[in-house]
């Protein structure tokens, strides 16, 4: 657990960075420090490991006081990630992973190996091991940088915005594998961004600064986009934050029907009855894996033959007891019939969720969180 | 070696100017002119060398590694290569200097233009210049601070070489140095090594000076 | 060019105490000496005043000093000050006048490391001592083998002006040539001094390439 007690940041001409932060941060979580430029979040981050030492208060690393342990040896035990990289040009990307192990002084064949194990973890090639970083994308660099991160295998990593400075595709695909390994590693991580979405993708708390190095407010992801603290907090979130809140509502409030699905071998006749016995102009079709391949409007079924025959229309789909209700949103927004079909953890139908089974879900999670707070204020 | 005081004052006084050649002012004539002939001859020479570089990019590679062999020549030598060409005269200094000059100036020129960042120059494509206004207007004029910067190395390093022509009996001031050798006499060597730094300095001031009033975007940032 | 032939075809030119191999000899001992002097001086300076950012000032001054010093008024102020009975006066101005391009390009070079570099080099817990030797002087490196090419180059022609004011080495024929008028040794002399001139920076080139890590030089291919 990493405390901060009361820590000030003051610098010699009297700009307070950081203002008496009082902050817990839980092990084994993502912790994101969220603000605007000049909120004193990346020198929050940075009084962790002593590359800016505090002016008043105290950090404490699981009840020890960081300012007590000699900074190369407290860094050595702290993984750190910044936005460029920063690797070390003159040296093979084996060799950059395995800095804080030599520094440590292991002996070269386990930090190699140790290494190579790391490369493969973030996702790279072995075959790049031995390349230098001048010779790796952006996004490659990165990946390379949480590794060197991570070779000592410190319990605790701190990212300054670690993916700023990539496209958003490949943004995108580190943050999954983060969450990925850290699913895996279960590191207390610190991460810094500017970036309210991708705050809120990764962390498990949330606090988001305002300029001036104050604690606007410290919370769960869910629980910031429903109760932001204030106007500051409310405004920094931006506009759909009620859809995006959606993120974190699961799908149990969500009523599916089963008798809307048909298999694709059927006649176009006894689909046509179905249709009409469910009172429904839309089918979903599963194939003999009762895995789902598209919706069937009744109006456009043929004369005769089989499902096979006709044209089927695109489908949406959600995993039922994993995805967010915003899944299940986007699934049934990806559909001409409006409904989103559910399937099981192996691609099977589990059932379809309807507009009005997704209208009620909706409502359910608006009142269940709903603040008569605001309803006064407002 | 006796006793001889540092600077004999009377002996400046005596020689400053007595108008005949070898006065210390006929000499300080003769440094002007043959460091600025070099300087001008390097800066005529590097920038069509250098717009050339530019334009056409396979000619840089071989033309920087011509300037770099060029670059590490003594000048001494150099100037003897010349001398079966031009005999005891100035241009065996002022040819050498300006082609020093050259070396130093042809990155500094490409440098200047290529550093023009590529979407002013799009834009200036864009808003219609043809291709000789934009290399004046735009490119050059961009570069100038670059290329002033390279000029300043030129200039003070220029007057300083000058001093070595003495060997041969062209050196200006210089020749005040072999004067005060041969006759083991410290005055005439102060006063050469004195005029030589602040002829430098002076030059390099008016390069400053000139960088200023060409580039009124830019402030002054550059110290070195 | 039949100076040339000459000068090199003259047997008295390869033996004895004025032969091109002792003239040679000397005047690699003294720009070595020189150089290693220099070096020893300005390269550690260098690395301190670019790692501490203390004295930046003294890099500038001494640059701009050095360029505008005209070499010879120096030689000459300091043999009549200090007399020529060693060649110890002479190798005074060789190391004055080569430590500036050291000092500078050496400090430039630490100075212009990458600022994020220094950064995770700090986070990843290295010393200010590893920082320096372990980061900053691999990535800076081009650039102080710069500095001490361009040292090189004004040893050896300060060097070859010193045969002026009593020096031995290479200059000695072109001082000696020009004062007999013995001119097949002043142009013999001149080609000896530039091919000297750049054997050194062949030397160069070799310790850069052998030196510099190709993930700094991007000499590889990118594939």
């Amino acid at each position: 657990m990493i405390t901060f007690d009361g820590v000030t940041k003051r610098y010699g001409d009297g700009t307070v960075a950081v203002d008496h932060l009082q902050l817990e941060m839980a092990t084994g979580e993502i912790t994101v420090l969220v603000g605007p430029s000049g909120c004193g979040k990346t020198t929050s981050l940075r009084m962790i490991n002593r590359m800016i030492d505090a002016s008043e208060g105290q950090i404490l690393l699981d009840g020890v006081d960081v300012r007590t342990i000699d900074p190369p040896t407290l860094r050595r035990g702290i993984g750190y990630v910044i936005q460029q990289a920063g690797l070390f040009p003159h040296r093979t990307i084996v060799d950059n992973i395995a800095t804080v192990p030599f520094l440590l002084g292991w002996n070269r064949k386990k930090a190699r190996d140790r290494a190579m194990e790391l490369l493969e973890r973030v996702g790279l090639r072995p075959e790049m091991a031995s390349r230098y970083p001048f010779q790796l994308s952006g996004g490659q660099q990165q990946r390379v940088g949480v590794a060197r991160a991570l070779a000592a295998d410190p319990p605790v990593l701190l990212m300054d915005e670690p993916f700023s400075a990539v496209d958003p595709v490949v943004r995108t695909s580190l943050q999954e594998e983060l969450l990925r390994l850290q699913s895996e590693l279960n590191k207390t991580i610190v991460f810094v961004t500017h970036d309210i979405d991708e705050a809120i993708t990764l962390g498990d708390r949330v606090a988001v600064l305002r300029v001036g190095g104050k604690l606007a407010q410290y919370a769960e992801p869910a629980t910031l986009l429903s109760d932001p603290a204030d106007d500051f907090v409310r405004e920094f979130l931006g506009q759909d934050r009620g859809i995006r809140r959606l993120s974190f509502i699961d799908d149990s409030g969500l009523r599916l029907r089963s008798d809307l699905t048909v298999p694709v071998a059927d006649e176009v006749t006894a689909v046509a009855a179905t249709a009409a016995a469910v009172e429904s102009p839309w089918l979903a079709v599963v194939d003999e894996e009762n895995r789902p391949i598209g919706w069937v409007a009744a109006a456009d079924l043929p004369a005769a033959g089989t499902l096979r025959d006709v044209r089927l229309l695109s489908h949406g789909t959600f995993v039922r007891g994993k995805d967010s209700l915003r899944t299940a949103l986007d699934a049934a927004l990806l559909s001409p019939s409006g409904c989103a079909i559910a399937v099981d953890g192996d691609g099977r139908v589990a059932g379809v969720a309807t507009r009005e089974s997704l209208d009620e879900a909706m409502a359910l999670a608006a009142s269940a969180t709903f603040d008569p707070k605001d309803a006064a204020d407002g | 070696m006796d006793d001889q005081p540092l600077i004999r004052w009377d002996w400046i006084g005596r020689n400053w100017d007595t108008g005949r050649a070898g006065s210390i002012m006929s000499l300080l004539v003769d440094h002007v002119i043959m460091a600025s002939l070099a300087i001008v001859l390097g800066l005529v020479i590097a920038l069509p060398m250098g717009i050339a570089c530019v334009r056409w990019r396979w000619l840089y590679q071989p033309t920087s590694g011509v300037m770099n062999v060029i670059y590490a020549l003594p000048s001494l030598p150099v100037f003897m290569f010349l001398l079966p060409v031009t005999g005891l005269e100035r241009a065996t200094v002022i040819i050498p200097l300006g082609v020093y000059a050259v070396a130093v100036l042809v990155p500094a020129v490409v440098d200047g233009i290529t550093a023009v960042p590529d979407h002013v120059r799009q834009s200036a494509v864009a808003m219609g210049f043809n291709p000789l206004r934009r290399l004046l207007q735009i490119e050059l004029a961009l570069a100038v601070p670059v290329v002033l910067a390279g000029l300043r190395v030129v200039a003070v390093s220029s007057i300083s070489l000058v001093s070595v022509g003495a060997l041969i009996g062209q050196g200006g001031l210089g020749n005040l140095f072999t004067d005060a050798f041969k006759r083991d006499f410290l005055t005439p060597a102060i006063v050469g090594i004195v005029l030589i730094i602040a002829m430098a300095l002076i030059a390099d001031g008016l390069l400053i000076f000139l960088q200023r009033v060409l580039t009124p975007w830019a402030k002054a940032r550059r110290s070195t | 060019m039949n100076w040339l032939i000459d000068f090199f075809a003259d047997p008295a030119n390869w033996s004895g105490s004025n032969g091109i191999p002792i003239r040679l000899l000397e005047h690699l001992e003294f720009t070595l000496a020189a150089l290693v002097v220099a070096a020893l001086i300005a390269v550690p300076l260098g690395l301190l005043i670019g790692h501490t950012g203390r004295g930046a000032l003294i890099v500038v001054v001494s640059a701009n000093l050095a360029r505008a010093l005209p070499t010879l008024g120096l030689l000459v102020l300091i043999v009549l000050l200090l007399g020529t009975s060693t060649v110890l006066p002479v190798l005074i101005p060789l190391v004055l006048l080569a430590i500036p391009p050291i000092l500078v390009n050496t400090y430039e070079g630490i100075r212009g490391v990458d600022h994020d570099l220094r950064d995770a080099a700090y986070g990843m817990g290295l010393r200010g001592n590893q920082v320096l030797l372990r980061v900053l002087v691999p990535v800076a490196l081009p650039l102080i083998l710069l500095g001490l090419r361009l040292a090189a180059i004004q040893i050896v022609a300060t060097a070859t002006v010193a045969s002026y004011v009593s020096l031995g080495g290479l200059g000695r024929y072109i001082i000696d040539g020009l004062a007999t008028k013995d001119f097949p040794s002043v142009v013999g002399g001149s080609v000896l001094v530039a091919a000297f001139a750049l054997a050194m920076q062949a030397v160069f080139a070799l310790a850069h390439r052998l030196s510099v890590s190709p993930g700094v030089s991007q000499r590889l291919k990118v594939r």
